[in-house]
């Protein structure tokens, strides 16, 4: 009799601890919230904006048809956007990653200037957790139209 | 469950169920491999890269859910005191942490073609280096108990204390903005299409299959080494002259 009542006694201790780490876990990381995140969306840099010249990244998507080369052949300019209106203005000299096309997501590493441009020394491309084979492109691309159809009726 | 928590049960259970689990997840792995290394087709942005998938996947599931299997295996010592469950979590440790390990290697060489960079501190990444040293951990605690006499109870609470890791780590590209993508499997909806996702289940059953093959194997292996020793010493303690005994016992940890 007196084992079982051991027994009971630390399957309920263990439980206790065990919510007790949960909800420990649970606290810091929404204590955490804001600072373990590694980018910034447009609509977080427009909201509470860094200092000028501040080292931060900026994560957005790179809106359709905003991706153009300056005159000096080596900047690429275009416009980052998030998943509201927002939207930051970005300039960068440098290598394109592979996966930097327009529509696409992307992180840049640099710092706003005092003309609200965002100045990046880093781009990372960033993938979507979507994995299509070459072969039914063309079908994903009705998808996303779908997809992208269905965003513009949700956000009216 | 219970019955099986009795060694001798355990081992003549284990005797056929480990080649049973090392042939077939060694064929599923194979196969699944083959499949996805050399036949699916490349993706539309990725290309070649892609093929990464087939390892990565399987080894962070692997990674993650060799600790949960710790974290289970401390909570049943703690409570019910069965006599195996140190043996399972200390013989899962070395093996999760080695998929750890190919989880994190391989999304790194993934993460230069595809993101630009080999190593970023993100959410998802950070956490997932910190299930490797937790591991590390786990397994020179477990070690140093074992060897020296220690109480299990210590790395059994690490186990579980260590657990709250997991769901941060699952939950870490939901959270928090990170470069890692969020999840493409969830509930019921696949983001991956049906001509990866096919090869990518079967990989993952085939390396799961492995792994619980390799975990078999080396709590079989763990138990025979604490027989061993138990008879060692008993056989020193009854033997007449007395100056073996510190040879032979150091012989065993040497093993």
């Amino acid at each position: 009799m007196s084992t079982v009542k051991a027994k009971h006694q630390r399957l309920v201790l263990v439980v206790l601890a065990l919510v007790a780490i949960v909800l420990a876990g649970l606290f810091a990381a929404y204590a955490l919230r804001n600072q373990a995140n590694y980018f910034y969306l447009p609509e977080q840099m427009s909201a509470n904006p860094p200092e000028v010249g501040q080292a931060v990244r900026l994560g957005g998507m790179v809106q359709a048809g905003s991706l153009e080369w300056l005159e000096d052949g080596v900047t690429v300019a275009f416009v980052v956007t998030g998943n509201e209106e927002a939207s930051v203005p970005v300039q960068y000299s440098g290598i394109l990653p592979d996966l930097f096309v327009e529509g696409s997501g992307v992180v840049a590493e640099g710092s706003l200037q005092t003309d609200g441009t965002f100045l990046a020394s880093n781009l990372l491309a960033k993938h979507d957790e979507n994995y299509v084979p070459r072969e039914l492109e063309g079908l994903h691309a009705n998808d996303a139209a779908q997809q992208a159809a269905e965003t513009v009726s949700y956000s009216e | 469950m219970h019955g099986y928590a009795n060694p001798t049960r355990f081992l003549s259970l284990a005797s056929w169920l480990t080649p049973l689990l090392l042939v077939s997840g060694a064929v599923l792995t194979i196969g699944a491999l083959a499949w996805g290394l050399l036949v699916v087709s490349p993706d539309r942005l990725m290309g070649e890269t892609v093929r990464i998938l087939f390892i990565h996947v399987p080894s962070a599931w692997l990674g993650m859910g060799g600790w949960s299997g710790i974290a289970i295996s401390s909570a049943a010592l703690l409570i019910w005191k069965h006599p195996l469950a140190a043996i399972a979590a200390r013989a899962i440790a070395v093996p999760g942490m080695v998929f750890t390990a190919i989880c994190l290697a391989t999304g790194s060489i993934w993460g230069r073609p595809t993101w630009g960079t080999w190593w970023v501190w993100d959410g998802r990444l950070t956490s997932m280096l910190v299930l490797l040293f937790l591991y590390a951990g786990y397994i020179a605690l477990a070690q140093a108990s074992a060897r020296d006499g220690g109480s299990i109870k210590i790395p059994a609470i690490f186990g579980i204390v260590g657990a709250i890791n997991i769901p941060i780590i699952n939950r870490s590209v939901v959270w928090w903005n990170s470069l890692h993508q969020p999840p493409s499997l969830t509930a019921g909806k696949s983001a991956i299409d049906g001509e990866f996702l096919v090869p990518l289940l079967i990989a993952v059953i085939g390396f799961s299959l492995l792994f619980g093959g390799v975990v078999l194997m080396r709590m079989r292996t763990l138990i025979a080494e604490m027989q061993v020793e138990a008879r060692l010493r008993r056989r020193a303690l009854a033997d007449d002259g007395p100056q073996n005994q510190p040879i032979q016992r150091r012989r065993v940890r040497d093993a």
